[in-house]
């Protein structure tokens, strides 16, 4: 019997261990976001900006080896559930990593959240989720959106700008984008324009900005909008004219496209590639090395997630096991952000500066968005106090 | 200030509808004459933008930039004719659409493949940038002129070919009863892929004339090829006439609806709705004419005739 035992007994043994050592050393992480259709090129900085953290950590986070499994949510929020309880149920994954977008983000938030996974946004990040639907398992590594919005509103208002034309998408978020921006900016409104989500040529609404004379425009036009619009205003002859404001229009995504026509322009924004910190500098040289484009706010808005995720587990010693010490680990930000200063809020959306940024061309020729000013300090969004996380 | 607002809207309008006229003309050519439905033909206007970037890319000018994209657009339109549509003219419509559909799906993600997903650009031509004044305190892109002459101009050769050319001739008899065309001894293969080389060409210049205003991007032809059908539509299907009085009446009425619907409803109603509204009832503007059309003139406004 001894002898039988004793074999039986080291094999259970190891397979114990054995055991215990694969649940430790791979970490899944489900990375989600637009990879397909014209918005592709912010999913594919996203998913870049992510596995280059995780490549500078060594594959590692916090000292467990780490796949990555990436999925396309086509911009599609049934498909975007589809894949995310793929990634849940098949995949087993520890954490998503995503969306892009807001619609996508409202699908999939409670899928990931109610499977007890904790969802990280490096983009997305609606009032909502802010405010009353706050979660234990949601983070957001970007910003609430209402606070780029507010960015050229407050630097209108600063700057005494007396007549600004407003422009954007008729959706949810573009009257969002323009009640954020009059929530600083109490000069006189020449007019607000409302055009359809995806128009694509402008000139009537930039005939009606030329009669207007305005002193400043203030646009949200994200994506391929923006890129139409920006060059349309340009060749309209209107840029000479008056100050290009914006929220998402020009940025890294878009001036491969928009060029010199971008030039001068200026966003909001909480980050820009040329921002002084140590850490960017290595960020921006590395990313520009490896994918051979200029990053934009969603690719170091991804490697931050990765930091994020890589200090909470070191706090934890890698275990993502007990969801209460994970998340209350997460919740430290025990890292250091791209961006410099970064804590988290009660409502897990950071707590960060805002800059007023401008489109410059750099010396080898590629185009980025550079700091003008700072705007806001230590910035907490306005639906914190609504979260019943404390 | 309200009437040069207008002369220039109406200017816009004009663009837009020479531009859609240059995609419809061959969708309505290929469908009127082959009785084909070409979903794909809003791809070749892509592919058109396209090439253009890419070979002037190449070779720097502008000029020959666009010679070089259009043989390309041609000479690829002409390749998907022998190797897939040439195979579909007798199927029914359903097969084409389907057929048509996938190759839209598949060079979509093809052109992503080849230039990448993030949108080009092509810059104006040296000698047509900047703008002009046409009335004092109101100036106007030089290049949207360009593109509003050069489809005019298309629009009226297309006339002379259609009208006054044995060419033109067939292809008119082909538009009312092709199997009869092609009892008469004529080869009507033939004649289906000139017509189709032809229209091809016309959606690629579409492209390369748009590309220095639009982003170039995977998807573009999408959107575009809606409004093609909706002018070919309304215009009737196979005039190339019609095509274009749609073409033109759905530019006007786009431009002029966005720009002016707020201001009058707001004659009627309080500003902050009339600004929600506006456009919605802007954007519906063109699918309620087709819908009118539709009701009062079921064959659009200029049928071939004997259809």
């Amino acid at each position: 019997m001894y002898r039988v035992f004793t074999p039986l007994a080291a094999i259970a043994a190891l397979a114990l261990v054995t055991s215990t050592v694969n649940a430790q050393d791979k970490l899944k992480i489900g990375v989600i976001a637009t990879l397909s259709g014209p918005p592709a090129v912010l999913g594919q900085q996203l998913r870049n900006g992510f596995q280059l953290a995780v490549k500078d950590l060594g594959g590692k986070l916090g000292g467990r080896e780490v796949e990555i499994i990436v999925q396309d949510d086509e911009l599609k929020p049934d498909i975007a559930v589809t894949k995310v309880k793929a990634l849940l149920e098949r995949d087993k994954v520890d954490f998503v990593v995503g969306p892009v977008f807001s619609n996508v983000l409202q699908a999939i938030f409670k899928p990931v959240t109610d499977a007890g996974i904790v969802l990280i946004s490096p983009n997305a990040g609606t009032s909502n989720f802010a405010g009353k639907e706050c979660n234990a398992n949601f983070f957001v590594t970007s910003y609430q959106n209402d606070q780029a919005f507010g960015v050229a509103g407050k630097y209108a208002q600063d700057a005494g700008l007396k007549k600004v034309f407003l422009i954007a998408p008729n959706y949810q978020a573009g009257r969002d984008a323009l009640a954020g921006f009059k929530s600083f900016f109490k000069g006189e409104i020449a007019d607000e324009v409302f055009v359809p989500l995806g128009q694509l040529d402008y000139s009537a609404e930039l005939s009606k900005i030329a009669t207007a004379k305005p002193d400043a425009i203030y646009v949200f036009l994200p994506g391929g909008m923006g890129i139409n619009f920006v060059k349309q205003f340009r060749q309209a002859g209107l840029a000479d004219k008056l100050v290009f404001l914006s929220a998402f229009t020009v940025d890294e995504s878009t001036l491969p496209a928009q060029q010199d026509a971008a030039l001068g322009f200026f966003a909001g924004a909480n980050w820009a590639p040329n921002l002084d910190t140590p850490q960017n500098k290595k960020f921006v040289a590395g990313y520009e090395k490896e994918f051979n484009a200029v990053p934009a706010t969603y690719a170091f808005q991804a490697y931050d997630a990765a930091l994020l995720i890589d200090g909470a587990l070191k706090l934890t010693k890698g275990s993502t096991a007990d969801k209460k010490a994970l998340q209350a680990a997460l919740q430290k930000a025990n890292f250091t952000s791209l961006r410099g200063g970064f804590k988290f809020n009660t409502n897990h959306y950071p707590i960060q500066d805002f800059y007023l940024v401008k489109v410059a061309k750099r010396a080898d020729g590629k185009f980025q968005t550079e700091i003008a000013k700072k705007v806001f300090s230590n910035d907490a969004d306005i639906h914190a106090k609504d979260c019943p996380m404390k | 200030m309200s009437m040069s607002l207008l002369i220039v809207q109406i200017l816009n309008g004009l663009q837009l509808g020479v531009l859609l006229f240059l995609i419809a003309a061959g969708l309505t050519l290929v469908f009127g004459v082959m009785n084909f439905i070409n979903l794909a033909h809003g791809v070749q206007y892509m592919l058109g933008a396209y090439l253009a970037v890419m070979f002037y890319g190449m070779t720097g000018s502008s000029l020959l930039a666009l010679v070089f994209a259009l043989l390309a657009a041609l000479a690829f339109g002409l390749f998907l004719e022998f190797v897939v549509f040439r195979h579909l003219y007798e199927r029914d419509h359903l097969d084409q659409v389907i057929a048509t559909f996938g190759i839209i799906l598949f060079l979509n993600q093809a052109v992503k493949y080849i230039w990448g997903a993030a949108p080009l650009s092509l810059p104006i031509p040296e000698y047509f940038s900047g703008s002009i004044v046409l009335l004092p305190g109101l100036t106007y892109p030089i290049w949207r002129l360009v593109i509003i002459a050069s489809g005019l101009a298309i629009a009226l050769l297309l006339y002379v070919l259609v009208s006054r050319t044995r060419l033109g001739m067939l292809v008119r008899a082909g538009a009312n009863n092709a199997p009869m065309v092609s009892a008469l001894g004529v080869d009507i293969r033939r004649l289906f892929m000139i017509v189709f080389g032809f229209g091809t060409m016309l959606a690629g210049f579409a492209g390369i004339m748009i590309a220095p205003i639009l982003s170039v991007e995977p998807g573009m032809g999408d959107t575009i090829l809606i409004l093609a059908f909706v002018v070919i539509v309304i215009g009737g299907i196979g005039s190339i006439r019609g095509a274009f009085i749609a073409a033109l009446l759905i530019g006007l009425a786009d431009t002029l609806g966005r720009s002016f619907s707020v201001d009058i409803l707001r004659l009627v109603m309080a500003p902050s709705p009339a600004r929600t509204v506006g456009p919605a009832i802007a954007s519906m503007l063109i699918y309620l004419m087709m819908a009118l059309v539709l009701y009062f003139r079921p064959t659009g406004l200029f049928p071939p005739k004997g259809r």
